[in-house]
């Protein structure tokens, strides 16, 4: 991968959101007009589960696309945080809400989510 | 643009000797490939930990030339 050199304030700026938000999620598009099926489908698991979380458009920051891939030594975007740990992106979090993991991972780091879903 | 799906299964091997690959092409365009990887390697890691391994494999294609590798990683009964 062509190793680019980050400026270490956007490794601040990330940790800064991942710090401050319980649930981040680095996507393309927002929430409400994600602009890529991936970045959609875990918004769709989020909103199934109630989870409030921070959308962050990537599309709009080029700093914040390239810095968070390095930041993670994860190649794609969508990337879900959670109390600021790298949870997965697209693939893991739709297998972890398949199994229930997602649901447990929510519960033992105290979000809130509607049980039911 | 895109890769062929022995090419992306060649990679994977390459990186993760032991895996059983199952590579399946979800729209025939050579762009969307959903990939089926089980391997002792993963044994004791977590799917991030897993999936990443199958990225260093695909040496960087992966988020450019490769645009779209849903990944399931599974360790072997």
């Amino acid at each position: 991968m062509m190793q680019q050199t980050v400026p270490n304030t956007v490794f601040e700026r990330i940790r800064g959101d991942i710090g401050q938000n319980d649930v981040v999620l680095y996507m393309k598009g927002t929430a409400v007009f994600p602009q890529c099926g991936f970045s959609a489908a875990v918004v769709q698991v989020l909103s199934q589960l109630g989870v409030k979380f921070k959308d962050i458009n990537v599309l709009e920051d080029n700093e914040i696309r390239q810095g968070i891939k390095e930041f993670t030594n994860w190649p794609t975007i969508p990337q879900l945080y959670i109390k600021g740990e790298f949870v997965g992106g697209c693939d893991i979090v739709r297998e972890m809400y398949a199994t229930g993991e997602l649901q447990q991972l929510l519960e033992s780091k105290g979000v809130s989510f509607n049980q039911a879903a | 643009m895109g890769m062929d799906a022995q090419t992306i299964e060649k990679m994977i091997k390459d990186g993760i000797p032991d895996a059983v690959v199952n590579i399946s092409d979800l729209r025939g365009d050579g762009d969307h490939y959903a990939a089926y990887i089980v391997s002792e390697a993963f044994r004791g890691k977590s799917r991030v930990q897993q999936h990443q391994m199958v990225y260093a494999a695909l040496q960087g294609k992966m988020g450019g030339e490769l645009h779209a590798l849903a990944i399931q990683t599974a360790i072997p009964e």
